[in-house]
Formats: C-alpha cells, sequence, structure tokens
C-alpha cells in the first residue's frame, strides 16, 4: 500500500537527470504550512545530492482546508506550460503568506505569464491534472502533506537534511 | 483480509448493526436510511485534531470519489452534536458527523471498536455494502491517518461483479 502508484513519468514535473540514481516524489500543497516547512530541506537535499537526485512535484491540495491551494496549484501548472514550473513552485513556497488571486496573478506577471494564462488556470484549465496527481496520491496511501516516496516507497522519517541524506545513502549501500 | 485487524471488530461478511444518532442538534442519521448504497463508517477518536494530517479533511477531499460509487461518507466519534457542529464548521466538512455521544460509544461498542479508557472509538473504518454487509473494515493505531487508499479498494471491489466460480446456467 505505501508503493507509488503511478510512477514517476512524462506527466510529472521533476528536476534533475531521468537516470538519476535516486528519485524523490513529493505530494504536496503549497499553502500546507508543513510543506513550507518542508521547502528548504528538500532545496538543501537538492544541492547536497545534485545530478544523483531527481526530485517530483505532485499536487495533494486540500483545497477546503486551504482556500487559495488549489488556484496556487493551478498557477503552478500554468507556469509549466512556459517551462517555468521551479520557479512557480519556489515562487509560491517562498511567499506562503501572499496566495491571493492578486498576489498570483503579480507572480505570473514576474514569471512572463500573461494575465489570460492565469485567469484560465483559475477558471480551471489544469484542474484534471491536479485531479489526477491527487488521485495518484490517494491510492499510494498519501493520507496528509507533504508525503514522500524515495524510489518509489513511502519515506515515514523526519524531514531534516541529516535524516534524509542517510536513508537516501543507505538505499544506495543496498543498492551496491 | 487485513493484517491490523483489532481482535473485537466486526468482521467482513457480517451484517453491520443497525444505529440511530445524532447528525445535528434536531437530526436523526440510521443506518437503514443509507441501505441500497456502499456506506463507508469512520470512526474516530475527536474532533479538532491537527488540520494538515487530520483523516476528516482528507476524506472531505475525496468526496467526489467516494460520490462516483455512490458511496456515503460518515464520521462517527463520542463528541456531542454541538462540537460536531462547530468541528464541522471550520473544516468546511460536507458529510455528516454522528455522535455516539449518549449512551456514550454505543456504536462503537456495537463495532467492536471502543476503548473504553479513553472514552473514545478506535480510528476504525469500515465499508458496508448496499444489502448492508460488512464488506471491509479496518482499525488504524490511532495516532495514524489510515488515509482512502484502502476504502477505494474496497469500493473498487464492490463495484466488480463477482467473478462467477461455476459453469453458467
Amino acid at each position: 500500500m505505501s508503493q507509488l502508484n503511478p510512477p514517476v513519468s512524462a506527466d510529472d514535473h521533476a528536476a534533475g537527470p531521468e537516470d538519476a540514481p535516486v528519485t524523490l516524489v513529493e505530494y504536496g500543497d503549497y499553502e500546507c504550512p508543513y510543506c513550507g516547512m518542508a521547502y528548504p530541506v528538500l532545496k538543501a537535499l537538492q544541492e547536497a545530492l545534485g545530478s544523483r537526485l531527481r526530485f517530483v512535484f505532485r499536487n495533494f491540495p486540500l483545497t477546503e482546508a486551504h482556500p487559495h491551494a488549489s488556484r496556487a496549484a493551478a498557477f503552478a501548472e500554468a507556469a509549466a506550460t512556459i517551462g517555468r514550473f521551479w520557479e512557480a513552485h519556489d515562487m509560491l513556497y517562498e511567499h506562503q503568506d501572499a496566495l491571493d488571486d492578486r498576489s498570483l496573478l503579480a507572480y505570473g506577471h514576474a514569471l512572463g505569464l500573461d494575465r489570460a494564462a492565469v485567469l484560465a488556470a483559475f477558471e480551471g484549465a489544469y484542474d484534471e491534472k491536479i485531479r489526477r496527481d491527487f488521485r495518484g496520491g490517494l491510492r499510494s496511501g498519501v493520507n496528509g502533506t507533504p508525503c514522500l516516496f524515495i524510489n518509489g516507497r513511502r519515506y515515514d522519517g523526519p524531514v531534516d537534511l541529516d535524516t534524509l541524506v542517510d536513508s537516501i545513502q543507505r538505499l544506495g549501500d543496498s543498492y551496491a | 483480509m487485513d493484517q491490523q485487524h483489532s481482535g473485537t471488530a466486526l468482521a467482513p461478511g457480517q451484517t453491520a448493526p443497525d444505529f440511530t444518532l445524532p447528525a445535528t442538534p434536531d437530526q436523526n442519521l440510521s443506518l437503514s436510511d443509507l441501505k441500497g448504497a456502499p456506506v463507508i463508517l469512520a470512526f474516530y477518536p475527536a474532533d479538532w485534531s491537527p488540520v494538515c494530517g487530520d483523516q476528516m479533511a482528507l476524506y472531505n477531499e475525496v468526496l467526489p470519489e467516494f460520490r462516483h460509487y455512490g458511496a456515503q461518507l460518515v464520521g462517527i466519534s463520542t463528541d456531542g452534536v454541538w462540537c460536531h457542529s462547530a468541528f464541522a464548521a471550520e473544516r468546511k466538512l460536507h458529510f455528516p458527523l454522528l455522535a455516539d455521544f449518549e449512551p456514550k460509544g454505543e456504536v462503537a461498542r456495537a463495532y467492536g471498536v471502543y476503548r473504553a479508557h479513553e472514552g473514545t472509538s478506535e480510528r476504525a473504518l469500515f465499508v458496508i455494502d448496499s444489502a448492508g454487509r460488512i464488506a471491509w473494515s479496518h482499525v488504524s493505531p490511532v495516532g495514524i491517518n489510515p488515509g482512502a487508499d484502502g476504502i477505494l479498494g474496497a469500493l473498487d471491489q464492490l463495484a466488480t461483479p463477482p467473478q462467477p466460480t461455476g459453469v453458467a446456467s
């Protein structure tokens, strides 16, 4: 039940080489404070592991608990269409206190995403993709955010750099 | 069927005991009212657990999937109706929360998932088929949100007609 399903595919937002030995998938919600706390840790992890890590982000917004989560996710999906998903992702996690529509439009402007594209995202242009991520998360046993999978297996340990690096290191040893 | 089954929880195949509990300060809901479609009973220990990992907040988001199977979700805890209504309003929950409050935990006891020492229920899930039989059940450690994959798997099984075992006549 703690296996990632569906596996990572071309449909996913991925940073890092496709053939990296380690793939970390995060199911996240842009308005979730715990995801906000995980954000700098995962950034540091990416830096620490470099090309050994591929990082994938999938949407798991709790839209009733977090009123801006749905539109924030839609905004990032819109940014993906102009190849700027990760900049949008980072921008959202760095401004979790300002995720209202006006702020999202301003972030869009900064990224070179025109107003119409952001408004189309708000109107649901990417809802199906976001829901697909969410449903995949449910089937993979995601029960809250952030929820991490390392090489397809659920990671339930603490989200701090040392523990994550250790766990990934041990994974590498077991392959060797 | 399930590794984490507590010794006492009612198991698949048994008839789901009927009950009537308050859903709001002036409305009751009976399990028998829901017959004819699958029902998901989600016993949980208490309202107001932390938001992001909260099981009810998660299920609130899964309602479209449950609806896809025609299934009705019902949350049950030993909290009272006013507590439930405040909790449901604050978390914007769109499914009924039943108050198993007086006699305390009577329904949880009937399903074998009452924790007498704490005065709360276990964190327990039952998927009941349209005929009122328990199709699947699961008891989680109290501190662990079980997610929705088990429920969805059970609903999948209910939605798939059983494979014929003999020769069709």
